[in-house]
């Protein structure tokens, strides 16, 4: 069955405390900020990061884990991200270079707000499953952008991870997947803008909740199962309040939605990386035959849902979960930044 | 940099692919067309390097030309890579943190951006290992 051959995820080292942000541009109540959105710092990129670099060391840390034959390993490589360093110049070429997987195979750069990384993990099952590839490099990552003073800038970081999906031999299978999709206009970046636009709380609603609970009620009735029969429960996470509200909504428990696969409060939000890097942190610790829900969300708007089993190949000798640092490792030992230099990392200081 | 001569060192820079002599066992990076040792008994291979070594000695830039002014300070090494062979990369660390034997590792970063309109070019630094 089509499933996920390896993994690995990425998260830059440095971070920055919301109560920092807050200190900027929210006053006094910088802790208050902090517990309301259950976000307590945030990854930053280095100064030479960006979307290009963070998917190669996803890519290559998911190589780590498991060897596949370099000319087989880039059957299809997506890169989804709202920041791809060009407008126009594909991120996943340099990808494919960059891990070896040119020049036999075929790539394209996947944009839907916050679920592009899913897409691409969707076009990947596709095509394995057709025969098409044998092997897909699914990546969902980004340098995310908040302007400063707006609301998401306090969750806006960096990070993603790189799932590939194959049928041989996957350390996780992939039951089903569904999705739930209309034109809703909560969140969105025009070109030649630096920073996104938003509906604030009509981003919940209508938005957010309607297009998760679409696809994980679709995804529940098409497998006709129970949100009890899950060991883990993924969901797009800008924060922590929005995953926490939509799993009570849908009948998952706390304990279900982690972490791991909550990675958001010492992470941030890491946009198109956010549910690809909850899958990572998940497999870091899964054990075979434990069943994970994932649910991701992209602003514009829509909602992929995956039902996934892990299987007994990640415990087993093709697999060597230790080649890579888990996302608890990852967010390990940050170095913290005050906003200036913040700022300086994001490129928020107009230089001449 | 020209763009087509970014892009001809592509493979070297991303990769650290080199070459070796297959008959005296010696490295190179950047690779070498002929090994000077052993001339027309030379076998020279193609090699990819792992990316671990030392850095055998450094200096920490403070003043530097635009292109790389916002990451200043930063250190400049000579990393002696594990094969054996010498290259020189930038690390990313605390300026005050690098040391000459400090054991790193390869990573994957943007090296410039050739203003707002250019070409990026990426390619490998070290990290502390």
């Amino acid at each position: 069955m089509v499933g996920i051959i390896t993994y690995g995820a990425y998260i830059p080292r440095y971070r920055i405390k919301t109560e920092e942000i807050a200190r900027v541009w929210g006053g006094a109540n910088g802790a208050e900020i902090a517990a309301g959105l259950g976000v307590k710092e945030k990854s930053v990129p280095d100064l030479d990061e960006d979307t290009i670099t963070m998917s190669v060391e996803a890519a290559r840390y998911a190589l780590a884990r498991r060897d596949i034959p370099r000319d087989a390993i880039g059957g299809a490589i997506y890169v989804g991200s709202e920041s791809h360093p060009y407008a126009v110049k594909p991120s996943s070429a340099t990808v494919g270079e960059a891990i070896g997987a040119t020049p036999v195979m075929t790539a394209a750069d996947f944009e839907f707000a916050c679920k592009a990384g899913t897409a691409g993990i969707q076009t990947c099952m596709g095509m394995v499953k057709s025969g098409m590839i044998q092997y897909g490099c699914a990546i969902g990552a980004d340098t995310a952008q908040g302007a400063p003073g707006d609301a998401l800038e306090y969750t806006a970081s960096a990070g993603g991870a790189a799932i590939f999906i194959g049928e041989d031999n996957p350390i996780a299978e992939i039951n089903h997947t569904c999705s739930f999709t209309t034109d809703t206009p909560d969140f969105w970046r025009r070109e030649g803008q630096t920073y996104p636009s938003h509906g604030g709380r009509f981003s919940g609603d209508p938005a957010y909740f309607k297009h998760v609970q679409g696809a994980a009620r679709l995804m529940l009735e098409q497998m006709g199962t129970e949100p009890s029969d899950y060991d883990y429960a993924i969901f797009h996470q800008q924060c922590k309040v929005p995953p926490r509200k939509v799993s009570g909504m849908l009948g998952f428990t706390k304990e279900q939605i982690g972490p791991p696969g909550l990675a958001v409060p010492t992470l941030g939000n890491t946009y198109s990386g956010a549910v690809p890097v909850g899958i990572s942190a998940t497999l870091d610790v899964a054990k075979p035959g434990e069943r994970i829900f994932v649910t991701s969300y992209g602003s514009g708007a829509g909602s992929d849902a995956f039902d996934i089993t892990v299987t007994d190949a990640i415990e087993s000798d093709v697999f060597n979960r230790s080649a890579a640092p888990t996302v608890k490792e990852l967010l390990a030992d940050g170095k913290y930044l005050d906003y200036a230099l913040y700022a300086k990392h994001k490129g928020k200081i107009v230089m001449q | 940099m020209s763009v087509p001569r970014y892009w001809r060192k592509q493979q070297n820079r991303y990769n650290l692919k080199g070459n070796k002599c297959e008959t005296c066992g010696r490295y190179f990076f950047p690779p070498r067309a002929i090994c000077p040792e052993c001339r027309r008994d030379g076998k020279i291979v193609d090699y990819e390097f792992s990316g671990n070594g030392t850095v055998r000695t450094f200096s920490v830039i403070r003043t530097a030309s635009d292109d790389y002014d916002i990451q200043t300070p930063y250190a400049i090494a000579i990393i002696e890579l594990e094969e054996g062979t010498c290259m020189t990369a930038q690390v990313i660390c605390d300026p005050d943190e690098i040391a000459i034997g400090m054991p790193v590792k390869s990573v994957f970063r943007k090296i410039i951006s050739e203003g707002d309109s250019g070409v990026i070019v990426y390619g490998t630094k070290f990290v502390p290992a």
